[in-house]
């Protein structure tokens, strides 16, 4: 569904992405593991068009993510849940899902999408009044997840969903990504907390200063030496 | 009781004007934290184009203040051009500074161009005095003017709010000045959200115009300078980025350059402006609505 190729992302003078490839196939859990400021945050960010790289390729089902402008990748069926949440304050847990749904033109769609978000997590239709910055970092997570299903998407990006987030709740949110993964969404994962990630992914890459340095199927790498010493704590 | 009830009516009046003006610069503010020095020229295009217009209008039969519908649409554009020619290039550098002194600038060259169009050159013009007409309501005259004033800008300002609540390219210009990088990510058009506000806020100014002159019947390149300047006060006094405190603000201005010139002496009204906006900032920095937002780690 996803296919990377030979992409380079440059801050300025800074080489932050040194020619990366992955792939993420339908259906598929990848995940993408590493150290602070190893490049996967701005992995993401390329891939949604936030960012811009200076050379490579990025694919979804065939489209250049490239050559679109990054407000429309999202009709591509592409979402992206933003690392720190970054849900709109301001606006209620509704508005919020509403403005996810901003693509759409059907209101049909939109109330059907509301309620199956509301399913997946009831607390948030519980606070559907509530204005976003109220809510606790975890219910701020599971609006900014929300938010990224409003549009039935195929395949969603998402960043540190456990930052922050407390041993419970971290459980919980992987619940939610399982389930996610289950209903057949394509998911690639960003996550600091690497024992997390591959313990619900299909696949996996560590990312070490801007280059994959490994790859494999998640419980092959979880069983390596040299991941379990670097970001297990084994 | 007559010169207190005809001092809160001016205040009013004046007031209304000011927080028109007013929403121009917290709407901007609002969305790309810039503060459009360039917004009190918007008034004098309209200025100019009703003055150029209103004779037309009238000679066509029609009555002189529809001339605020070309006026609106000539402002807007004027906006859009500013935002799209002069602001969104150098927003891309991502330097305040340079936004804020590419505003000061544009306000020179707008005020600069329209003196070097032969039809309008460096003297003050009169225009058609619209809605002179004056009832008497209990001792009190009130002049159509004002009447028609305060309730146009009621009417634009409920409607205003209810465009950022309801309609969609509200919503989005809403998302666009609290998280741009989120609201790219729900498909929404960043600068589209941008130019439509400047398109707006401009817009408005155009009736302010039109609602200043029926006051002050002048038209001159600098017209917009003072008025700017006391919008931006109402903006900053209310809380600059909120609609309702810039609404707020216009008021309050109105009020107290009205009641100084009524009670006190007509040249220490900016004294009491400027006075009141030291206090309510000593008080509430953030302004009277204004949400004083702590960085959140």
């Amino acid at each position: 569904m996803l296919e990377i190729r030979d992409l380079n992302v440059h801050y300025g003078a800074i080489h932050a992405l040194k020619g990366i490839s992955l792939t993420v196939g339908d259906g598929e859990l990848v995940s993408l593991i590493g150290a602070n400021g190893a490049g996967k945050t701005t992995t993401l960010h390329t891939i949604s068009g936030l960012l811009r790289a200076t050379s490579g390729s990025i694919t979804l089902d065939g489209a250049d993510l490239q050559k679109v402008p990054a407000n429309t990748i999202i009709n591509l069926g592409l979402a992206h849940v933003p690392e720190g949440r970054h849900v709109f304050a301001s606006m209620t847990v509704e508005e919020n899902l509403k403005m996810g749904a901003y693509t759409l033109r059907d209101a049909k769609r939109v109330a059907a999408n509301m309620e199956k978000v509301y399913g997946h997590f009831p607390r948030l239709q519980e606070r559907r009044r509530q204005l976003a910055g109220t809510l606790s970092g975890g219910e701020q997570q599971m609006l900014a997840t929300g938010r990224a299903l409003m549009t039935d998407p195929k395949m969603v990006l998402m960043d540190e969903p456990s930052m922050g987030l407390s041993p419970i709740l971290v459980k919980e949110i992987f619940k939610i990504i399982r389930e996610l993964h289950e209903s057949g969404i394509t998911i690639l994962l960003v996550e600091q907390n690497a024992k997390m990630a591959l313990s619900v992914s299909d696949r996996a890459y560590v990312l070490e200063t801007g280059s994959i340095s490994m790859e494999g199927p998640a419980a092959q790498l979880a069983e390596d030496d040299r991941v379990r010493k670097a970001y297990l704590g084994a | 009781m007559i010169t207190f009830i005809q001092f809160l009516i001016t205040g009013l009046r004046l007031g209304s004007v000011y927080a028109l003006i007013a929403l121009g610069y917290t709407m901007v503010y609002g969305i790309i934290k810039l503060i459009n020095f360039a917004h009190g020229d918007f008034i004098m295009v309209g200025g100019y184009s009703l003055f150029f217009t209103i004779p037309v209008f009238m000679n066509l039969g029609l009555p002189g203040w529809l001339a605020v519908v070309p006026a609106i649409v000539i402002c807007a554009l004027v906006g859009m051009l500013v935002e799209l020619l002069a602001y969104r290039p150098v927003r891309k550098t991502g330097n305040n500074l340079t936004c804020l002194i590419t505003a000061i600038a544009m306000s020179f060259v707008l005020e600069n161009l329209a003196q070097a169009i032969p039809a309008i050159g460096p003297d003050p013009k009169v225009p058609y005095t619209l809605f002179a007409s004056t009832i008497s309501i209990a001792g009190v005259s009130v002049s159509h003017a004002t009447i028609l004033t305060v309730a146009v800008s009621a009417v634009i300002m409920v409607a205003l709010y209810f465009f950022t609540q309801k309609a969609k390219i509200g919503c989005a210009m809403r998302c666009v000045s609290e998280d741009k990088e989120a609201a790219t990510l729900m498909g929404i058009d960043v600068n589209k959200a941008i130019i439509v506000t400047f398109g707006i806020g401009a817009g408005l100014a155009a009736v302010a115009a039109l609602m200043y002159i029926a006051q002050y019947p002048k038209v001159f390149t600098t017209m917009g300078v003072t008025l700017g300047i006391y919008a931006f006060v109402a903006a900053v006094l209310g809380g600059i980025g909120s609609l309702p405190g810039a609404v707020l603000g216009g008021l309050v201005i109105g009020i107290v350059q009205s009641g100084a010139n009524t009670y006190i002496n007509s040249s220490m009204s900016d004294t009491f402006v400027y006075l009141i906006l030291i206090v309510v900032l000593m008080l509430k920095p953030a302004g009277i609505l204004g949400k004083n937002v702590g960085e959140k780690v």
